[in-house]
């Protein structure tokens, strides 16, 4: 062992060097304080927006609450009171029907982008344009469905229909759903397949039985939300379900949404319209955050 | 012979040349200690191992060392953490202040996401450099034996590099801020053994100048490297959560592997573990 | 091998035969079950293309709906401004207009507090449980549907920013983007708007991309002895650019698609003016406005209209994954 030689720091001069104690004053931890004071502000900026719509929503939607509001239909101009029964059915029927073409179709998507497909141009294709129609505004998939549903009137000779708002915002959906699906397939572990394979199981039966029962959690939260969304949309379903101040009549009539209604009366200059929007969203975005809890909720269930 | 080579634990600290030291720490994770009541003076412009079976609480001593457990959320340290007659736990010291004074290298080789010139750079600026940066950088990656393989491509990502190269620019950036005491938790293990030899003789150039802390598994490294080595050791304790890491034995490399005071050393050392 | 329905245990109808092989009824698989296995596989693939067809059907149904209006008013449709039914004279210049600077300034806004706002709530500078709290209220505004957000931009946000619009016309009146009087809607409102609307997803993606950079770079940074912020700027945000400017990317394609809340507080002027103070329009509110009541050249005006909104938000979502995939490094 060499004889350490005297301790030199002679580079230290190149360097700043301070004492270990702490100095607020100094540049680097004042510009720290003012990062921090700035990053603070911007939180509370942005929570700010959720707290006041709620408040107001709360506020103003939830002291009309009544049982009237259900049962009855949206009153006729200039009169007052009236409930947004036939809305809150719309809304109901019309995600329905977006959910029953959406889960199945992006499921099946989903699966067969994550377990069949082995990355050939068709894969690649279909998740590339997977990810361009998430891309696409609402208000296009309005438009094509205007353009193909409405206008052709396909179903039985009728133009603006429940159904064609279902398909509109199954459109919306499909992206959603295969995404989940896809994202959530791929986290099951490869030792499971295997394992399937392994007894014998065959490809069907691995998927069905193995596969997605594994991926339920992920891929139910995402459907969860991707259908709460779909209930609060509004520009599809603005020329294509309509809307109807009466009780729907059947999916290939026009019906009213409670997202369309709140629209249409958020705009008119009658206060008994406008305290029905206000009740209105007061209803969807209770359900919207309810099922959001409820994805929430899904989600957790795995992690105990 | 060294002048240190009789001097026990005890009459290291009386003579006052300690670098570092530890007063009855205590590291928690949360409820759990991870290391108990560890006393220990590091002289200073040495080489101090660190060796022990994993999960005994050498890294986490060494991260005790420059404040790097303030990052890790529910780390706890009682006790003190003496360093140029400061304790490092005062309320009143700048944890920033001690990371740039005491370097560190980690486990994992951890480059900046910026060029292999700018992740040696960037530490230096921050500390304040004057000199000529680009001689910097070169003595720096020469000092940690990876020049030749990065010359050619200093402006390029610190990613393009193989890992155990990556490492070696870890090093490199750590001594390019010239700190007084330079920590390195397991530099080598990802490294071929003729690099590993290269740092090897990196240590024994800085300790003239710095003193080093370093954790190995490898003992013939710490036989190579070390003049103090400190044996950790993990035993589960009663109504613990878990294996509570403690200090050994803390002596000259030659005494710790030749004629070790704990039959657990002893053990150890000579790879009758288990 | 012909398969018997016997039970293991029922006793082996042939003595020959073990136990073991009449137990299992299946060892050879029957075709119905091979027939299956590929019917499913076909489905699965139909399925798939669904996305594909809706996608084409998208395109093909825009594009013919906007042939006429292609074919009538050409390039100019991109730089006139007029929209006049009675004459059939349409050009969407107002609208794009309106599309760019509403999306654009919105996001000019939004970036700075999404991301500052993601670093707050990855950085321990507070309790955790702060922090989950803030992230989950983020989330839970991007559920509140937009229509939602214009009822409220129209009876509370509106009357409540109006004296700073005021301020802002006195203030900075000489300039072209402030010389109206504020109205009650109109383009600065639209933008506030649109700020609520993305900054969820900026605050989201900016947040993941942060808790993906690893703990080791952060400890890198903090050893050669960099302040907090120091690490934030020079190490973590750098490492996390490149999915947080394909979440930029992704908010921006949101914001000029974004429909209702923007068409119920925009005024859906077609009145070109720079002013932000003054009422305007976008193309996706233009949409749904006109889309119910329009016929004849109008609808393919509209579609033509639909066509350019299309290809702007494809660009940019394009655009996003190609940041996301080309500079994402590795860690
Ligand atoms: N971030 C952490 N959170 C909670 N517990 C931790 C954390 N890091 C380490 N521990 C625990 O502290 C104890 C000591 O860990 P440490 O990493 O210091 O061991 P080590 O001696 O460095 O082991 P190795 O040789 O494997 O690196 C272990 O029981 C470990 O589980
Ligand atoms: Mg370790």
């Amino acid at each position: 062992m060499a004889n350490p030689s005297p301790i030199t720091y002679d580079n230290t001069a190149l360097f700043d060097r301070r004492p270990l104690r702490y100095d607020p004053w100094l540049t680097r931890n004042l510009r720290n304080l003012l990062f921090t004071g700035i990053a603070s502000i911007f939180a509370a900026i942005a929570v700010l927006p959720l707290v006041l719509v709620l408040f107001y929503v709360l506020m103003q939607g939830g002291r009309l609450i009544s049982v009237g509001l259900f049962t009855q239909l949206p009153p006729d101009i200039g009169m007052e009171g009236g409930g947004i029964g036939n809305a809150i059915i719309g809304t109901l029927l019309v995600t329905l029907i977006a959910s029953l073409i959406a889960i199945p179709v992006g499921v099946g998507g989903g699966i067969f982008l994550s377990e069949y497909s082995s990355g050939g141009w068709f894969a690649n294709f279909v998740s590339f344009g997977n990810d361009v129609l998430a891309g696409v505004p609402s208000i296009i998939a309005g438009v094509f469905v205007y353009g193909t549903v409405v206008t052709t009137r396909v179903f039985f000779g009728q133009s603006y229909s429940a159904m064609a708002g279902g398909i509109a915002l199954a459109v919306l959906m499909l992206p959603t759903v295969i995404k989940t699906t896809y994202e959530g397939l791929k986290l099951v572990p490869q030792e499971l397949r295997w394992g399937a394979y392994g007894v014998g199981a065959s490809k069907f039966v691995t998927v069905m039985r193995i596969t997605l029962p594994s991926a339920f959690t992920p891929i139910a939260t995402g459907v969860v939300l991707a259908i709460a969304r779909a209930a609060g949309e509004t520009a599809p379903l603005i020329f294509t379900a309509l809307f109807s101040s009466f009780w729907p009549d059947g999916v290939f009539d026009p019906i009213a949404t409670m997202s369309v209604l709140i629209f249409n009366f958020a705009i008119m200059p009658y206060q008994a319209q406008n305290e029905l929007a206000w009740a209105a969203s007061f209803v969807l975005v209770m359900m919207i955050l309810a099922a959001n809890l409820l994805a929430r909720w899904i989600a957790r269930m795995t992690k105990v | 012979m060294t002048s240190s080579s009789h001097s026990s634990q005890s009459a290291d600290s009386s003579k006052g040349d300690a670098c570092m030291s530890l007063q009855n720490v205590t590291i928690s994770y949360g409820k759990f200690e991870a290391v108990k009541n560890v006393f220990m003076d590091i002289p200073r412009g040495r080489v101090t191992a660190f060796i022990g079976p994993s999960g005994c609480g050498k890294s986490t001593v060494l991260r005790g060392l420059n404040r790097m457990n303030d990052l890790i959320p529910g780390c706890k340290l009682k006790g003190r953490v003496v360093f140029d007659g400061h304790d490092l736990y005062d309320p009143k010291v700048d944890p920033v202040e001690v990371r740039r004074r005491i370097g560190m290298v980690f486990q994992k080789p951890n480059p900046f996401p910026k060029s292999i010139y700018e992740n040696i750079a960037f530490g230096a600026r921050i500390n304040g450099f004057k000199g000529d940066m680009d001689e910097l950088v070169e003595r720096s990656l020469r000092k940690a034996a990876v020049w030749d393989e990065c010359k050619d491509k200093l402006r390029e990502s610190g990613f393009a590099l193989s890992g155990g190269q990556q490492q070696r620019l870890c090093i490199a950036r750590a001594i390019a801020t010239e700190p007084e005491v330079i920590l390195m938790d397991e530099p080598c293990s990802a490294l071929d053994p003729i690099s590993t030899l290269k740092i090897e003789e990196t240590m024994h150039e800085l300790k003239r100048s710095y003193t080093i802390i370093i954790v190995t598994h490898n003992m013939q490294q710490a036989v190579r490297v070390a003049d103090q080595t400190a044996f950790f050791n993990a035993e589960a304790v009663e109504g613990g959560t878990g294996k509570v890491g403690y200090l050994v034995e803390f002596n000259d490399t030659e005494r710790i592997f030749n004629a070790p005071g704990q039959q657990a050393t002893q053990d150890y050392v000579s790879g009758r573990f288990g | 091998m012909l398969t018997d329905s016997s039970q293991a245990g029922s006793g082996p109808t042939n003595p020959h035969r073990n136990l073991d092989a009449d137990a299992f009824t299946l060892r050879r698989r029957p075709p119905s079950e091979k027939l299956l296995d590929l019917g499913f596989r076909q489905l699965t693939l139909v399925l798939a293309s669904v996305v594909a067809i809706v996608l084409l059907g998208i395109f093909i149904t825009v594009f013919q709906g906007a042939r006429e209006a292609m074919a009538s008013f050409g390039l100019s449709f991109l730089t006139i401004s007029s929209w006049d039914p009675v004459n059939e004279q349409y050009g969407a210049f107002t609208a794009i207009y309106g599309t760019l600077v509403t999306s654009i300034l919105s996001l000019a806004i939004a970036i700075p507090l999404g991301v500052g706002t993601a670093i707050f709530i990855t950085e321990d500078l507070i309790p955790s449980s702060v922090r989950e709290g803030i992230g989950l209220m983020v989330e839970l505004l991007a559920a509140i549907p937009s229509v939602v957000l214009g009822l409220w931009a129209i009876f509370v946000m509106g009357p409540a920013i109006r004296p700073v619009l005021n301020w802002l016309h006195e203030l900075l009146g000489w300039s072209p983007f402030f010389d109206t009087a504020p109205q009650g809607p109109g383009m600065a409102p639209a933008i506030l708007i649109l700020v609520v609307m993305v900054l969820p997803i900026i605050t989201a993606i900016s947040r993941d991309a942060l808790n993906q950079v690893p703990i080791e770079l952060r400890q890198g940074a903090y050893g050669v002895g960099t302040t907090r912020w120091g690490a934030i700027f020079s190490v973590i945000l750098p490492a996390a650019i490149s999915s947080i400017t394909g979440g930029v990317m992704l908010a921006l394609g949101r914001a000029m698609g974004e429909t209702m809340a923007v068409t119920m507080i925009i005024g859906n002027s077609f009145n070109f003016s720079f002013s932000l103070l003054a009422p305007g329009n976008t193309i996706a509110s233009m949409l749904a406005n006109q889309f119910g009541e329009a016929d004849g050249i109008q609808v393919s005006a509209l579609m033509y209209a639909a066509l350019i909104l299309m290809v702007l938000t494809f660009t940019v979502n394009v655009a996003a994954q190609w940041i996301v995939r080309r500079l994402s490094l590795r860690y």
